[in-house]
């Protein structure tokens, strides 16, 4: 009998391998998961009848494009679309014989921070379904946590795969910017988005971004990678932690988080890190009102091809921007009406300068801060997410209180820098995740320090009420 | 940063969002409250820094001129709303092109 | 005429379709002529996830013309999104270049009958051109009234470059004589066929007029849709003159686009939008900036071949000015310099009869064409022009040709000649009492007889010899 909810994807691997059971043996334990839970969870929005390979089955968000399966990044707009091509990540998987389970649910082109944004209803949290799993990747990370699905990807534009990765309980990684190929990732905010696994443990996940890393000729922005070393060491002899002072101290981290957080940072100095403050004062600071700057304005630009011309929702009216206008109308939902429009209004003349113009410029100042901290510091440690998965509709009135779950995630993604989130204990008897991050192309170093701390603390990822 | 009625209105038309009512007045509450808050990075004296418009610093990306095979008719049309023979059809366009 | 005393002022958007195998982001083929949108990919058609990548070979034309045009190669360029919706833009933006073009600035020299006129060049950039919109059914073809839009997406993307130039030409004619050099040379950089009733060369016009002496700009007016070089000076030399009707009249210019209808030659205005463009540029974050190396940039200029302006110079003391520009614009002064013989005399049939007979002069062989020029005298005409038309024939020899020289024999032609006014007794009688125009029926009538072999200077000679006597 395969125990999906504890089966990590590398001993699925080994036992595909060793024959110990079939690839059919595994989908189908899987299926059954997915049948038992995901009418709670609502982790998929499409699922795949019949798998197209002999490999583990992945689960993939529903913004990565695969040819011949509907993707929807959660909108209406692009209910019934059947992309003509696979994008690289998903043609990557089915080269390495991984085979696509179905699509996950997000928040509506990924806009959002606990799924509730889906315009297909939101997906659970495993750990407590009255609880929001995080977002925007809430449906991969739910599924991971759940046992719906061995390994999954997500897309992190300023903390999609971070922060639900947190909330339930699971690893998740946010690359490199440049790293992971965007061609094919339906687009929210160019600058920022990256695609990159959710797993169980750390060894699974660089597993997976191994597979789906490298250079491609079809994305302009990525460039070569460092070969993936999987993890093997338990100590953290030599490696210099830094605790950025304004992360820990940041208002509106709940107690409970914070005191997971230091037991970690106090095991890791017991696994011989040297552990030290550093500062990050302007990147906390003006991280989030930077990214609410950038990302709505790449956002704004990247949704002006849902016009219902060649594909997507169109709108029956009898003159072609009246056509356009409705179309939008309906098919957009109010987070990313709510971005193109600030986005619009922070591009447009007059306000280019005050807004997205100052915001490129607090990015450099943020990209030379997290520099200076990586002089002294191999790895930065914070929590992930201030709080732990918060109640469904506790925030979907207060779009600024919603915005503030990326406040310590935002920074390094701002920057383009690599983030590991590590579940690291439990807070009111809900996850709390350790956020790790690195310089640029330094993933082998977060994998190396998670894989330790996720050893010595022996975290139990299955949910308590699914044990 | 209050933004009025007309703000939203002329920021509709440029996105293309044809907002109801509800939603003109809901928008201009929530925008106003957000741009108050995303004002903040006003408050930097930033003359001095160059703008990141990008993380990484790549340059010169190109690709050879050869061709690659396009999509079949069927695939191109594959998604269309709506199309006449081989072209997609589209309401009709009540000016002048501009630029 | 009161318009003396006004000074045209006149500046040039060109937009030059570039002759790559591929778009500017993606691998389909250009190839706009074919079914409609059977050139066309998810990068092209904007689906989801799909992402531009440069075409090189754009780059490099792009960097030549820029050097043709004496601008400065940008050492780093971006290119910007433009933010607007149309049916014919599937991103809802065009990738274009704002404030870091590729070529900055420049100057490109025409040479004119009294000095060169050295016309500044703003800046030229690199984008991608619209797809194409058939606006379909309605009343009168008219856009106003169509009952829909059929959209064909095989030219979007195609390269496009876009030339501005500074203000600095004073009449149509100086803009014609710009245009025609520019062609000339993007033709001959090998770019683009350049060819404005394909559309793979279009021009707009900003028109404005002040007084002689004025050193400030008015307001102008942009005239657009002028797909010939005629059309394009008369499209300005209309809208000169409507212009100094609006100040003479004591009205006031505002700032207005026009469309040419070369149908009736008169200016339609465009309706006025009800709020100004904003196209939110910003940096196009899917592509990484274009730094040209140096190496790049010299290979590029040791390509380029003598410019025109320059050519028309050389060849000027020589020939006189007109027929130098008119050899170097047409594309023949190469053909001239591989053509032996005298050098007015050559210039000449090239401008004339090889331009009268459509030949293609590269595909002439310059030898061959001159022993033809060297003998125009002495083979009958409609040989030679018989000759001319297939100089351009594959292995061409003018030998056949020459073989037929014309008759001027006067042993053999006085014999004939008296034949003839011996049997026009009427027609000898009225020449001689004043009637000379006879003298081409006479000349006719030999002709005919020689079946065209006759020279006719010769004929001419003894006919008015014989007749006088
Ligand atoms: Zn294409």
């Amino acid at each position: 009998m395969i125990d999906t909810l504890r089966l990590t994807a590398e001993e699925a691997l080994g036992l595909l391998e060793r024959r110990e059971v079939s690839a059919r043996e595994l989908w189908d334990a899987y299926r059954a998961a997915i049948d038992e839970r995901d009418g709670e969870l609502h982790c998929f929005l499409s699922l795949v009848d019949e798998p197209a390979g002999e490999g583990v089955p992945i689960a993939l968000k529903d913004v990565i494009g695969t040819k011949g399966i509907e993707t929807t990044a959660g909108s209406k707009i692009l209910k019934g679309y059947v992309p003509l091509y696979d994008s690289t990540v998903a043609r990557r998987c089915k080269e390495a014989g991984l085979v696509t389970l179905g699509k996950t649910n997000t928040d509506e082109f990924a806009m959002g921070s606990s799924t509730e944004n889906s315009a297909f209803g939101p997906s659970r949290n495993p750990w407590d379904p009255t609880r929001v799993p995080g977002g925007s990747g809430g449906g991969s990370a739910a599924a991971v946590a759940g046992g719906l699905a061995p390994w999954a990807l997500g897309s992190d534009t300023g903390g999609s795969i971070k922060q639900p990765a947190a909330l339930c309980g699971i690893v998740g990684l946010r690359p490199t910017y440049g790293t992971v190929s965007r061609y094919g990732i339906v687009a929210f905010a160019s600058s920022l988005d990256q695609v990159g696994p959710t797993t169980k443990t750390v060894r699974d996940c660089a597993l997976l971004y191994r597979t789906i890393a490298g250079r491609d000729p079809s994305d302009s922005t990525t460039a070569d990678v460092p070969e993936v070393e999987l993890p093997e060491r338990e100590d953290l002899r030599g490696v210099r932690i830094g605790v950025p002072k304004q992360m820990v101290e940041a208002e509106g981290i709940e107690s409970g988080v914070k005191d997971a957080f230091e037991r970690t940072i106090q095991l890791a100095r017991e696994l011989g890190a040297e552990v030290g403050e550093c500062e990050l004062p302007l990147s906390v600071e003006y991280g989030l009102p930077c990214y609410y700057l950038v990302a709505p304005a790449e956002a704004s630009s990247n949704l002006a091809r849902y016009d219902g011309v060649r594909y997507g929702l169109r709108a029956p009216e009898d003159a072609y921007h009246a056509m356009v206008m409705r179309t939008r109308d309906e098919g957009f939902g109010d987070e990313p009406k709510r971005r193109i429009m600030l986005g619009t209004y922070a591009l447009s003349a007059g306000y280019f300068e005050a807004y997205y113009g100052q915001a490129q410029k607090v990015r450099t100042v943020i990209r030379r801060e997290h520099a200076e901290a990586f002089e002294r510091f191999d790895v930065l440690a914070s929590p992930t997410s201030p709080t732990v998965a918060f109640e469904l509709g506790a925030k979907t009135q207060d779009p600024l209180a919603m915005y503030a779950n990326d406040l310590l995630t935002i920074p390094s993604c701002m920057a383009g820098l690599p983030g590991l989130n590590v579940p690291c204990g439990l807070s009111e008897g809900l996850p709390v995740g350790l956020q790790l991050i690195g310089p640029q192309f330094a993933e082998n170093a977060l994998f190396a320090a998670g894989h330790a701390l996720e050893r010595a603390l022996g975290f139990d990822r299955v949910p308590e009420r699914l044990r | 940063m209050a933004i009025t009625r007309e703000h939203v209105l002329h920021v509709a038309k440029l996105a293309h969002l044809d907002l109801t009512e509800e939603e003109v007045e809901r928008f201009r509450e929530q925008l106003s409250a957000i741009l108050e808050a995303v004002s903040k990075v006003s408050e930097l004296d930033l003359a001095d820094v160059p703008p990141t418009s990008h993380p990484l610093d790549l340059v010169n990306v190109w690709r050879e001129d050869e061709p690659r095979p396009s999509l079949s008719a069927d695939e191109v049309f594959a998604n269309a709303p709506d199309r006449e023979d081989e072209f997609f059809k589209v309401p009709p366009t009540s000016e002048v092109r501009e630029p | 005429m009161a318009g003396l005393s006004w000074e045209p002022v006149i500046g040039l958007e060109i937009h030059v379709q570039l002759k790559t195998r591929t778009k500017m982001f993606c691998a389909c083929e250009v190839a706009y002529f074919d079914t409609p949108n059977s050139h066309t990919c998810p990068v092209c058609l904007a689906h989801p996830g799909a992402l531009p990548v440069a075409n090189a070979k754009a780059i490099e034309y792009t960097v030549k013309l820029g050097l043709a045009l004496g601008c400065e190669i940008a050492p780093r360029a971006l290119f910007h999104r433009k933010n607007y919706f149309y049916p014919d833009l599937p991103k809802g933006y065009q990738i274009s270049q704002y404030d870091v073009p590729l070529c900055g600035k420049g100057a490109f020299t025409v040479p004119e009958p009294e000095g060169d006129r050295v016309v500044g060049i703003t800046r030229a950039h690199l984008e991608e051109d619209a797809a194409k919109n058939v606006h379909v059914g309605g009343t009168g073809g008219r856009i106003g009234g169509a009952a829909h839009t059929n959209v064909d997406f095989n030219r979007g993307g195609t390269p496009l470059v876009e030339i501005v130039t500074e203000p600095d030409l004073r009449s149509s004619d100086e803009a014609k004589r710009f245009l025609q050099l520019l062609r000339r040379t993007i033709v001959e950089l090998g770019i683009s066929d350049a060819e404005m009733e394909k559309g793979t060369l279009r021009v707009d016009a900003n028109v404005s007029v002040r007084e002689r002496g004025e050193t400030g700009y008015r307001t102008r007016a942009e005239l657009k849709n002028m797909n010939s070089f005629n059309f394009i000076a008369r499209g300005i030399d209309a809208e000169i003159e409507r212009q100094i009707g609006v100040w003479e009249g004591g009205g006031e210019v505002v700032q207005q686009t026009f469309d040419f209808d070369a149908a009736t030659g008169k200016l339609t205005p465009r309706r006025a939008k009800e709020e100004a463009d904003d196209y939110r540029y910003f940096p196009e974050p899917d592509l990484v900036p274009v730094e040209p190396s140096a190496e790049l940039v010299e290979r590029a200029r040791a390509e380029l071949p003598e410019l025109p302006g320059t050519r028309v110079r050389r060849l000027e003391p020589e020939l006189g000015f007109d027929l130098a520009e008119g050899l170097v614009a047409s594309g023949r002064d190469r053909l001239f310099a591989r053509t032996p013989g005298d050098r007015r005399a050559v210039a000449n049939v090239l401008m004339n009869e090889l331009a009268g007979a459509g030949v293609d002069p590269d595909a002439v062989d310059g030898d061959e064409l001159g022993k033809l020029i060297e003998a125009r005298n002495r083979v009958p005409r409609p040989v030679f022009a018989d000759a001319i038309a297939r100089s351009g024939d594959e292995g061409f020899s003018a030998d056949p040709f020459l073989a037929e020289e014309a008759t001027s024999d006067v042993a053999e032609l006085g014999p004939l000649i008296d034949e003839i006014l011996a049997a026009n007794a009427g027609q000898v009688a009225a020449y001689r009492s004043g009637k000379e125009g006879l003298l081409g029926f006479f000349v006719g009538q030999v002709m005919k007889r020689t079946d065209g072999k006759a020279d006719p200077r010769v004929v001419n000679e003894l006919l008015r010899a014989k007749l006088s006597a």
